[in-house]
Protein backbone atom coordinates (compact mmCIF):
# COMPACT_ATOMS: atom_id res chain seq x y z
CA UNK A 1 0.00 0.00 0.00
CA UNK A 2 1.49 3.66 -0.76
CA UNK A 3 1.14 6.55 1.50
CA UNK A 4 1.75 10.13 1.33
CA UNK A 5 3.16 10.77 4.67
CA UNK A 6 4.64 14.30 5.36
CA UNK A 7 4.88 14.57 1.62
CA UNK A 8 6.69 11.93 1.03
CA UNK A 9 5.34 8.40 -0.50
CA UNK A 10 6.00 6.29 1.19
CA UNK A 11 5.56 1.97 0.76
CA UNK A 12 4.11 0.28 3.58
CA UNK A 13 2.89 -3.39 4.08
CA UNK A 14 -0.44 -4.27 3.32
CA UNK A 15 -0.74 -5.86 7.01
CA UNK A 16 -0.79 -2.28 8.46
CA UNK A 17 -4.45 -1.33 8.70
CA UNK A 18 -4.86 1.54 11.26
CA UNK A 19 -3.34 4.30 12.59
CA UNK A 20 -1.67 3.13 15.66
CA UNK A 21 0.03 -0.15 13.64
CA UNK A 22 1.49 2.95 11.59
CA UNK A 23 3.05 4.34 14.10
CA UNK A 24 4.54 0.90 15.51
CA UNK A 25 5.43 0.36 12.20
CA UNK A 26 7.72 3.51 12.30
CA UNK A 27 9.09 2.98 15.84
CA UNK A 28 7.21 5.89 16.64
CA UNK A 29 4.42 4.79 19.01
CA UNK A 30 5.86 5.68 21.77
CA UNK A 31 6.60 8.77 21.07
CA UNK A 32 4.24 12.16 21.03
CA UNK A 33 2.92 12.66 17.79
CA UNK A 34 -0.21 13.97 16.52
CA UNK A 35 -1.55 12.89 13.58
CA UNK A 36 -3.70 14.18 10.67
CA UNK A 37 -5.36 12.22 8.17
CA UNK A 38 -6.71 13.63 4.56
CA UNK A 39 -6.46 16.98 6.22
CA UNK A 40 -8.57 15.87 9.47
CA UNK A 41 -6.96 16.09 12.70
CA UNK A 42 -7.06 12.61 14.78
CA UNK A 43 -8.28 12.89 18.44
CA UNK A 44 -5.16 10.94 20.14
CA UNK A 45 -8.11 7.94 21.71
CA UNK A 46 -8.70 6.96 18.10
CA UNK A 47 -5.44 6.09 16.48
CA UNK A 48 -6.88 2.55 17.14
CA UNK A 49 -9.77 2.62 15.43
CA UNK A 50 -9.07 4.83 12.69
CA UNK A 51 -8.23 2.86 9.27
CA UNK A 52 -6.11 3.89 6.63
CA UNK A 53 -6.11 2.65 2.73
CA UNK A 54 -4.25 3.59 -0.62
CA UNK A 55 -3.26 7.16 -1.05
CA UNK A 56 -4.23 8.32 1.93
CA UNK A 57 -2.60 11.31 2.98
CA UNK A 58 -1.16 11.58 6.55
CA UNK A 59 0.79 14.13 8.32
CA UNK A 60 2.83 12.90 11.72
CA UNK A 61 4.44 15.74 13.75
CA UNK A 62 6.57 14.49 16.80
CA UNK A 63 7.16 16.95 19.79
CA UNK A 64 10.24 17.09 20.41
CA UNK A 65 11.92 18.83 23.64
CA UNK A 66 15.18 20.06 22.78
CA UNK A 67 15.99 23.90 22.67
CA UNK B 1 17.72 56.91 16.72
CA UNK B 2 14.98 57.16 14.36
CA UNK B 3 16.68 55.36 11.50
CA UNK B 4 17.10 52.63 13.78
CA UNK B 5 13.64 50.63 13.16
CA UNK B 6 13.82 52.12 9.59
CA UNK B 7 13.30 49.37 7.46
CA UNK B 8 10.97 47.24 10.20
CA UNK B 9 8.43 50.60 10.22
CA UNK B 10 8.75 50.54 6.29
CA UNK B 11 7.24 46.90 6.58
CA UNK B 12 3.72 47.94 6.47
CA UNK B 13 2.33 44.92 8.94
CA UNK B 14 4.56 46.85 11.68
CA UNK B 15 4.40 50.40 10.47
CA UNK B 16 5.60 53.50 12.83
CA UNK B 17 2.23 52.10 15.36
CA UNK B 18 3.07 48.86 15.23
CA UNK B 19 6.97 50.16 16.19
CA UNK B 20 5.36 52.10 19.29
CA UNK B 21 3.96 49.52 20.38
CA UNK B 22 6.61 46.64 20.19
CA UNK B 23 8.64 49.20 21.74
CA UNK B 24 5.97 48.95 25.11
CA UNK B 25 6.42 45.31 25.46
CA UNK B 26 8.21 43.45 27.92
CA UNK B 27 8.81 39.87 26.75
CA UNK B 28 10.44 36.95 29.02
CA UNK B 29 12.46 34.57 27.07
CA UNK B 30 13.05 31.28 29.53
CA UNK B 31 15.92 29.31 28.79
CA UNK B 32 19.71 31.20 26.57
CA UNK B 33 20.51 28.04 24.57
CA UNK B 34 20.61 27.56 21.14
CA UNK B 35 16.92 29.03 20.78
CA UNK B 36 16.89 31.75 23.59
CA UNK B 37 20.28 33.70 22.02
CA UNK B 38 18.29 33.41 18.96
CA UNK B 39 14.76 34.64 20.20
CA UNK B 40 16.56 37.58 22.24
CA UNK B 41 19.15 38.42 19.53
CA UNK B 42 15.79 38.89 17.17
CA UNK B 43 13.27 40.90 19.80
CA UNK B 44 15.88 43.25 21.43
CA UNK B 45 17.68 44.06 17.43
CA UNK B 46 13.78 44.53 16.64
CA UNK B 47 13.42 47.52 19.68
CA UNK B 48 11.03 45.11 22.20
CA UNK B 49 10.96 47.96 25.29
CA UNK B 50 11.96 45.16 27.93
CA UNK B 51 13.32 41.90 27.44
CA UNK B 52 14.01 39.24 30.65
CA UNK B 53 16.14 36.45 30.11
CA UNK B 54 16.69 33.49 32.54
CA UNK B 55 18.93 30.45 32.61
CA UNK B 56 20.11 28.25 35.09
CA UNK B 57 23.46 26.95 32.95
CA UNK B 58 26.82 28.41 32.05
CA UNK B 59 28.28 28.52 28.10
CA UNK B 60 30.58 25.20 27.46
CA UNK B 61 32.76 24.89 23.77
CA UNK B 62 30.10 23.07 22.59
CA UNK B 63 27.42 25.64 22.70
CA UNK B 64 29.15 28.06 20.19
CA UNK B 65 28.17 26.31 17.38
CA UNK B 66 24.81 27.03 17.21
CA UNK B 67 24.46 29.54 20.34
CA UNK B 68 24.81 32.97 18.62
CA UNK B 69 25.44 35.66 21.99
CA UNK B 70 27.87 33.47 22.67
CA UNK B 71 32.30 33.92 21.88
CA UNK B 72 34.94 31.71 22.68
CA UNK B 73 35.88 33.94 26.25
CA UNK B 74 32.73 32.99 27.29
CA UNK B 75 32.89 29.11 27.06
CA UNK B 76 36.98 29.64 28.25
CA UNK B 77 35.56 31.24 31.61
CA UNK B 78 32.79 29.51 31.95
CA UNK B 79 29.92 32.52 32.20
CA UNK B 80 26.78 32.21 33.06
CA UNK B 81 24.98 31.88 29.91
CA UNK B 82 22.33 35.09 31.17
CA UNK B 83 25.82 37.06 31.89
CA UNK B 84 27.14 36.70 28.99
CA UNK B 85 23.88 37.17 27.01
CA UNK B 86 23.02 40.46 28.88
CA UNK B 87 26.82 41.83 27.97
CA UNK B 88 26.36 41.13 24.14
CA UNK B 89 22.60 42.59 24.17
CA UNK B 90 23.56 45.45 25.53
CA UNK B 91 26.04 45.72 22.79
CA UNK B 92 23.72 45.49 20.10
CA UNK B 93 20.66 47.79 21.87
CA UNK B 94 21.49 49.50 24.75
CA UNK B 95 18.00 51.23 24.35
CA UNK B 96 16.67 48.05 25.07
CA UNK B 97 15.71 47.47 29.25
CA UNK B 98 17.28 43.77 29.65
CA UNK B 99 17.32 42.13 32.96
CA UNK B 100 18.92 38.77 32.97
CA UNK B 101 19.47 36.11 35.73
CA UNK B 102 21.53 33.26 36.24
CA UNK B 103 18.08 31.54 37.89
CA UNK B 104 16.75 27.52 37.58
CA UNK B 105 13.20 28.81 36.96
CA UNK B 106 10.40 26.60 38.53
CA UNK B 107 6.84 27.94 39.55
CA UNK B 108 7.61 30.54 42.24
CA UNK B 109 10.75 32.13 40.14
CA UNK B 110 8.27 32.66 36.47
CA UNK B 111 5.33 33.73 38.90
CA UNK B 112 7.99 36.67 40.46
CA UNK B 113 8.98 37.37 37.09
CA UNK B 114 5.92 37.34 35.23
CA UNK B 115 4.68 40.82 36.46
CA UNK B 116 3.94 42.78 33.25
CA UNK B 117 5.26 40.68 31.08
CA UNK B 118 3.52 40.47 27.62
CA UNK B 119 4.45 37.48 26.21
CA UNK B 120 6.21 34.48 27.52
CA UNK B 121 8.96 32.88 24.46
CA UNK B 122 10.21 28.83 25.09
CA UNK B 123 13.55 28.26 24.80
CA UNK B 124 13.69 25.37 27.40
CA UNK B 125 15.34 22.17 26.70
CA UNK B 126 12.45 20.14 28.82
CA UNK B 127 8.85 19.48 29.19
CA UNK B 128 8.62 19.74 32.90
CA UNK B 129 9.32 23.13 32.45
CA UNK B 130 7.20 23.84 29.50
CA UNK B 131 3.84 22.07 31.39
CA UNK B 132 4.64 24.32 34.50
CA UNK B 133 5.24 27.74 31.58
CA UNK B 134 2.05 26.56 29.78
CA UNK B 135 -0.14 26.04 33.25
CA UNK B 136 1.19 29.90 34.47
CA UNK B 137 0.19 31.51 30.70
CA UNK B 138 -3.09 30.13 31.28
CA UNK B 139 -3.28 31.54 34.66
CA UNK B 140 -1.94 34.90 34.09
CA UNK B 141 -3.86 34.66 30.78
CA UNK B 142 -0.69 35.86 28.64
CA UNK B 143 0.23 34.15 25.46
CA UNK B 144 3.69 31.64 24.94
CA UNK B 145 5.24 30.02 21.78
CA UNK B 146 6.59 26.70 22.76
CA UNK B 147 9.34 25.70 20.22
CA UNK B 148 12.03 23.38 19.87
CA UNK B 149 14.37 21.32 18.07
CA UNK B 150 16.50 18.21 17.38
CA UNK B 151 18.45 17.23 14.93
CA UNK B 152 17.23 19.24 11.43
CA UNK B 153 13.45 18.60 12.97
CA UNK B 154 11.75 21.49 14.26
CA UNK B 155 8.31 22.14 15.76
CA UNK B 156 6.13 25.45 17.15
CA UNK B 157 2.96 26.19 18.42
CA UNK B 158 1.49 29.39 19.77
CA UNK B 159 -0.68 28.97 22.63
CA UNK B 160 -3.45 32.13 23.25
CA UNK B 161 -5.39 31.65 26.66
CA UNK B 162 -8.96 31.39 25.63
CA UNK B 163 -8.37 30.96 22.01
CA UNK B 164 -6.25 27.92 21.04
CA UNK B 165 -5.36 24.59 22.47
CA UNK B 166 -3.00 24.56 25.14
CA UNK B 167 0.19 22.45 25.45
CA UNK B 168 -2.00 20.24 27.60
CA UNK B 169 -4.37 19.58 25.60
CA UNK B 170 -2.47 18.79 22.95
CA UNK B 171 0.43 16.18 24.86
CA UNK B 172 -2.33 14.81 27.07
CA UNK B 173 0.83 13.65 29.14
CA UNK B 174 4.25 14.52 29.49
CA UNK B 175 6.52 13.02 27.65
CA UNK B 176 9.47 11.29 28.97
CA UNK B 177 13.03 9.92 28.33
CA UNK B 178 14.14 10.14 24.38
CA UNK B 179 11.84 13.02 23.69
CA UNK B 180 13.03 15.40 26.22
CA UNK B 181 16.65 14.26 26.10
CA UNK B 182 18.27 13.44 22.27
CA UNK B 183 21.66 12.73 21.41
CA UNK B 184 20.70 12.66 18.17
CA UNK B 185 22.76 16.47 17.87
CA UNK B 186 21.47 19.55 16.27
CA UNK B 187 22.27 22.04 13.25
CA UNK B 188 22.12 25.31 13.43
CA UNK B 189 20.03 26.02 10.59
CA UNK B 190 17.12 23.86 12.65
CA UNK B 191 17.30 26.81 15.73
CA UNK B 192 16.53 29.55 13.27
CA UNK B 193 14.11 28.14 11.76
CA UNK B 194 12.31 27.60 14.71
CA UNK B 195 13.37 31.11 16.25
CA UNK B 196 12.55 32.25 12.92
CA UNK B 197 8.58 30.54 13.47
CA UNK B 198 8.51 32.04 17.33
CA UNK B 199 9.79 35.51 16.72
CA UNK B 200 7.65 36.29 13.71
CA UNK B 201 4.85 35.17 15.87
CA UNK B 202 6.07 36.97 18.23
CA UNK B 203 6.09 40.05 16.61
CA UNK B 204 2.47 39.69 15.28
CA UNK B 205 1.19 39.49 19.01
CA UNK B 206 3.86 42.44 20.21
CA UNK B 207 1.85 44.28 17.37
CA UNK B 208 -1.42 42.67 18.58
CA UNK B 209 -1.98 42.28 14.58
CA UNK B 210 -4.28 38.78 15.40
CA UNK B 211 -5.27 37.81 12.73
CA UNK B 212 -1.85 37.16 11.30
CA UNK B 213 -1.10 34.45 13.77
CA UNK B 214 -0.20 31.33 11.91
CA UNK B 215 -3.22 29.19 13.84
CA UNK B 216 -1.33 26.14 13.38
CA UNK B 217 1.33 23.87 14.72
CA UNK B 218 4.31 23.61 12.43
CA UNK B 219 6.63 21.27 12.24
CA UNK B 220 9.38 20.48 9.53
CA UNK B 221 12.73 18.68 9.01
CA UNK B 222 15.16 20.85 6.97
CA UNK B 223 17.75 17.59 5.59
CA UNK B 224 14.31 15.25 4.44
CA UNK B 225 13.05 18.38 2.94
CA UNK B 226 9.60 18.13 5.00
CA UNK B 227 7.19 20.35 5.88
CA UNK B 228 3.42 20.52 7.75
CA UNK B 229 1.29 22.87 9.41
CA UNK B 230 -1.67 21.37 10.56
CA UNK B 231 -4.39 22.81 12.28
CA UNK B 232 -5.06 21.85 16.15
CA UNK B 233 -8.44 23.58 17.13
CA UNK B 234 -10.11 19.93 17.28
CA UNK B 235 -8.02 19.14 20.07
CA UNK B 236 -8.86 21.95 22.53
CA UNK B 237 -10.57 20.23 25.07
CA UNK B 238 -13.14 21.82 27.65
CA UNK B 239 -12.15 19.53 30.18
CA UNK B 240 -8.22 20.80 29.73
CA UNK B 241 -7.29 20.90 33.71
CA UNK B 242 -4.77 23.21 32.11
CA UNK B 243 -7.32 25.91 29.66
CA UNK B 244 -10.95 24.00 30.42
CA UNK B 245 -13.83 25.24 32.26
CA UNK B 246 -12.90 25.02 35.65
CA UNK B 247 -9.01 24.55 35.22
CA UNK B 248 -6.77 23.30 38.18
CA UNK B 249 -2.89 24.06 36.99
CA UNK B 250 -1.93 20.92 37.83
CA UNK B 251 1.43 21.28 37.31
CA UNK B 252 1.65 24.84 39.21
CA UNK B 253 1.51 22.34 42.23
CA UNK B 254 4.34 21.58 44.93
CA UNK B 255 4.17 17.00 43.77
CA UNK B 256 4.46 17.20 40.15
CA UNK B 257 7.93 19.22 40.26
CA UNK B 258 11.20 17.81 40.15
CA UNK B 259 14.07 18.72 42.13
CA UNK B 260 16.81 16.40 40.01
CA UNK B 261 17.12 16.67 36.35
CA UNK B 262 19.01 14.90 33.74
CA UNK B 263 19.87 17.83 31.09
CA UNK B 264 19.49 16.95 27.70
CA UNK B 265 22.16 14.86 25.80
CA UNK B 266 24.96 16.28 28.04
CA UNK B 267 25.60 13.38 30.34
CA UNK B 268 24.96 15.47 33.13
CA UNK B 269 22.74 15.58 35.78
CA UNK B 270 21.53 18.66 37.94
CA UNK B 271 20.53 18.45 41.62
CA UNK B 272 18.31 21.77 43.15
CA UNK B 273 17.82 21.86 46.88
CA UNK B 274 14.74 22.32 48.04
CA UNK B 275 15.26 25.89 48.79
CA UNK B 276 17.22 28.59 47.48
CA UNK B 277 20.54 29.10 49.28
CA UNK B 278 23.37 31.81 48.85
CA UNK B 279 26.77 29.33 48.91
CA UNK B 280 29.74 30.80 50.28
CA UNK B 281 32.21 29.46 47.26
CA UNK B 282 34.92 30.65 48.08
CA UNK B 283 35.24 28.91 51.42
CA UNK B 284 33.64 25.51 49.43
CA UNK B 285 36.73 25.72 47.58
CA UNK B 286 39.34 26.37 49.98
CA UNK B 287 36.86 22.96 51.71
CA UNK B 288 37.17 20.97 48.15
CA UNK B 289 40.66 21.30 47.53
CA UNK B 290 41.53 19.70 50.53
CA UNK B 291 39.44 16.40 49.18
CA UNK B 292 41.79 15.77 46.28
CA UNK B 293 40.52 17.15 43.24
CA UNK B 294 41.07 20.44 40.97
CA UNK B 295 38.90 23.56 42.22
CA UNK B 296 38.19 26.54 39.93
CA UNK B 297 36.41 29.55 40.86
CA UNK B 298 34.42 32.34 39.15
CA UNK B 299 32.53 35.19 40.81
CA UNK B 300 29.67 32.86 39.82
CA UNK B 301 30.44 28.99 39.69
CA UNK B 302 32.85 26.79 41.28
CA UNK B 303 34.16 23.57 39.48
CA UNK B 304 35.75 20.73 41.14
CA UNK B 305 37.02 18.02 39.37
CA UNK B 306 37.24 14.85 40.68
CA UNK B 307 38.14 11.49 39.12
CA UNK B 308 35.82 11.69 35.76
CA UNK B 309 33.29 13.41 37.15
CA UNK B 310 32.95 17.24 37.39
CA UNK B 311 30.72 19.42 40.12
CA UNK B 312 29.70 22.70 39.40
CA UNK B 313 28.12 24.17 42.21
CA UNK B 314 26.17 27.76 41.98
CA UNK B 315 25.98 30.14 44.56
CA UNK B 316 21.61 29.66 44.91
CA UNK B 317 22.98 26.35 45.68
CA UNK B 318 22.54 24.23 42.20
CA UNK B 319 24.73 21.78 41.74
CA UNK B 320 25.29 20.44 38.07
CA UNK B 321 27.05 16.76 38.14
CA UNK B 322 28.97 16.32 34.59
CA UNK B 323 29.88 12.63 33.76
CA UNK B 324 27.04 10.68 34.88
CA UNK B 325 23.30 10.25 33.52
CA UNK B 326 22.07 8.39 36.51
CA UNK B 327 20.10 10.29 38.98
CA UNK B 328 21.31 8.20 42.19
CA UNK B 329 25.06 8.27 41.48
CA UNK B 330 24.32 12.25 41.37
CA UNK B 331 22.96 12.20 44.67
CA UNK B 332 25.39 10.25 46.33
CA UNK B 333 28.59 12.44 44.84
CA UNK B 334 26.54 15.43 46.00
CA UNK B 335 25.88 14.47 49.17
CA UNK B 336 29.40 12.66 49.39
CA UNK B 337 31.57 16.20 49.00
CA UNK B 338 28.57 18.89 50.30
CA UNK B 339 26.73 16.95 52.95
ZN1 LIG C 1 -5.60 22.80 27.46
Amino acid sequence: MELIINGDKVEVPNKITTVSSLLQHFGINQKVVIVELNQSILEKGSHQETTISDRDKIEIVNFVGGG
Amino acid sequence: MSERYSRQELFSPIGKDGQSKISRKHVLVIGAGALGTGSAEALVRAGVGKLTIVDRDYVEWSNLQRQQLYVEEDAKQRMPKTVAAEKRLRMINSEVDIQASVLDVSVEEIEQLIDEVDLIMDATDNFDIRMIINDISQKYQIPWIYGACVGSYGISHTILPGETPCLHCLLETVPMGGVTCDTAGIISPAVQMVVAYQTTEAMKLLVEDYHALRKKLVSFDLWKNHHTAIGVDKLKKEDCSSCGQSPTYPFLSFENRTKTAVLCGRDTVQIRPPERMNRDLEKLATILSEQGGRVSLNPYLLSFQIEKHRLVLFKDGRVLIHGTKDIAKAKTLYHRYLG
